[in-house]
């Protein structure tokens, strides 16, 4: 579904001579997430990881490499892959329903159709009866949310998300986990999505990669199913106090922790 | 001996009828020390002292008329008029001069200014032309422009137009480049084209800032309003201004000051509902 060969990020000209710690962000990415995957990129911070992302989203042209989506190359941002942002990058002059169904605005078609649409999908992650609430007015994880629905609701083949959960306190963010698990397995989307939380990472991945510290490159590569388990209806806070969950997560802790080596 | 009085015992258990509200609505601070009443108390108190310089005869009523003279000027200024027109169609010909003005302005410094925050060349163009005329009073260029444009209508809204251009042009590019990246990269992964991108999330996101802008511009064209009105009017506040000064009618030049003030005031207040309105998202996110 996303097949990324030999791909490179480097800063070029004036900038190479500049910049004291390398000039190299990514250093030839070989990876192939398969459709309907959850696939979790983990690093530590400043890694590019989500330099990563952002070359799938185009919006960076990677230096080198060649970088494809559903088989067709990614030459810029498109509609074929859609972004949920940490800060939510929601639009303050559009109520919860005119934020979701704004891709499909920007594509034309009824308003009737459009928000029928929107609707499901705000139903999907749990927000019906907020449509015309401004989005102001949300909490935080509600606001992700949001994010989530209208990302789904351009229908993408793709859904890439950037440290979605990374600005929630530490519960809203367990239950958000739990709502993206139910999303991916009702919508049966390729997801790939760009945490430092190695424990969420555990827990969602059916793909996980692990990156190295810049210029960086994939260290670890783990395919693994409690998400999926979660998915079909094992409880969260059972999974993650299994013995083979624990042991795991604490085995890419270290990987995570020998790339991070460093005082911070 | 009893201790406790039934009148304590009332009050300990239960209070008496009516009493029971009266805890519940925290008490703000009284009426006389609230913002709004002590400006109105402090602009009594002026008058008040205007009116008692006044009376004890201190300044001649030709430099400085008591409040009662200026106030029967009012009325009959209203009523029959000042050189040809009445006090209302003098403020009529100013706020449509300032109107016209701002009308002008925005339908070219917006769009100028959302294209001055999309492009760093464009950007690079304009700035030191805005940059160079901006902070220079509007009564130095207002004899070149009269040169150019003749002493008619067009000078006069030229000049206040000039006024409201800069600050609104500064204002609109600001706010284009102050638009959220991420917002910008969410229409584009949405498939946004670059119409799309401007008027789905540049100009609203530049909203508010413009709307600032507009309210800078506006204080900024209203104050040159009697240097435009210095040159052939016929007509308005600040030519009644001056040539009521000429006669030295101060009870004239006092009224059209007020009027001058008040209409800037209510201008700024009716802006700042607008903004309200319109962003209320502004500063929440």
């Amino acid at each position: 579904m996303v097949e990324l060969q030999a791909v490179t990020v480097g800063y070029r000209g004036a900038a190479a001579s500049t910049t004291a710690v390398g000039t190299t962000v990514l250093d030839g990415i070989d990876w192939q997430v398969p459709a309907g995957a959850l696939a979790v990129l983990l690093g530590p911070s400043g890694c590019g990881k989500s330099s990563l992302l952002n070359v799938i989203a185009g919006f960076i042209a990677p230096s080198g490499g060649r970088v494809a989506v559903a088989g067709r190359p990614v030459t810029g941002p498109g509609a074929d892959r859609g972004v949920v942002f940490q800060d939510d990058a929601l639009l303050p002059w559009l109520d919860v329903l005119g934020n979701v169904a704004l891709p499909l605005r920007l594509r034309g078609g009824g308003r009737t159709a459009r928000e029928d649409r929107a609707r499901h999908f705000l139903q999907l992650v749990g927000l019906e009866g907020f449509e015309s609430r401004p989005v102001w007015e949300l909490s935080g994880g509600m606001r992700q949310r949001v994010g989530i629905a209208r990302a789904l609701a351009a229908d993408p083949e793709v859904l890439l998300m950037d440290e979605p959960f990374g600005a929630l306190d530490a519960l809203t963010r367990e239950r958000m986990q739990e709502l993206l698990l139910k999303v991916w397995h009702a919508t049966g989307k390729t997801i790939v999505l760009v945490t430092h939380g190695v424990e969420e990472a555990v827990f969602l991945a059916t793909d996980l990669v692990v990156l190295s510290r810049r210029p960086a490159r994939i260290v670890e590569h783990r395919v693994l199913d409690f998400g999926r388990r979660h998915a079909q209806g094992e409880g969260a806070r059972a999974i993650k106090s299994l013995p083979d969950f624990v042991s795991v997560r604490e085995q890419v802790l270290g990987t995570v922790y020998a790339q991070d080596g460093g005082l911070h | 001996m009893s201790a406790i009085s039934p009148l304590t015992v009332r009050t300990l258990v239960q209070p008496a009828p009516g009493e029971a509200e009266a805890p519940s609505r925290p008490a703000g601070p009284p009426w006389w020390s609230r913002p709004g009443a002590i400006s109105l108390v402090s602009v009594l108190v002026l008058l008040g002292l205007w009116h008692a310089v006044t009376a004890l005869r201190w300044i001649e009523p030709l430099f400085l008329p008591p409040p009662a003279a200026v106030w029967e000027k009012l009325l009959r200024v209203a009523g029959e008029g000042y050189l040809d027109a009445t006090l209302w169609q003098h403020a009529g010909a100013s706020l449509a001069r300032v109107g016209l003005a701002l009308l002008f302005a925005v339908l070219t410094a917006v769009p100028l200014g959302l294209w001055m925050g999309w492009s760093a060349r464009v950007r690079g163009v304009f700035d030191p032309l805005i940059e160079f005329y901006r902070p220079v009073p509007p009564l130095a260029y207002l004899p070149l422009i009269v040169i150019w444009f003749g002493i008619g209508e067009v000078s006069k809204v030229l000049l206040i137009t000039l006024a409201i251009f800069a600050p609104l042009v500064i204002a609109t590019a600001t706010g284009v480049r102050q638009v959220e990246e991420t917002r910008r990269r969410a229409a584009l992964a949405f498939g946004a084209t670059r119409w799309q991108l401007l008027r789905h999330v540049v100009l609203p996101g530049a909203l508010p800032e413009i709307l600032t802008g507009v309210r800078v511009g506006l204080g900024v064209g209203w104050s040159t309003l009697v240097a435009a009105e210095l040159v052939a009017a016929t007509r308005g506040l600040g030519f009644m201004v001056q040539s009521a000064a000429q006669f030295l009618n101060t009870d004239i030049v006092l009224l059209g000051i007020f009027t001058i003030a008040l209409i800037a005031f209510g201008l700024e207040l009716g802006l700042r509902a607008l903004q309200r309105r319109l962003v209320p998202w502004q500063g929440r996110g």
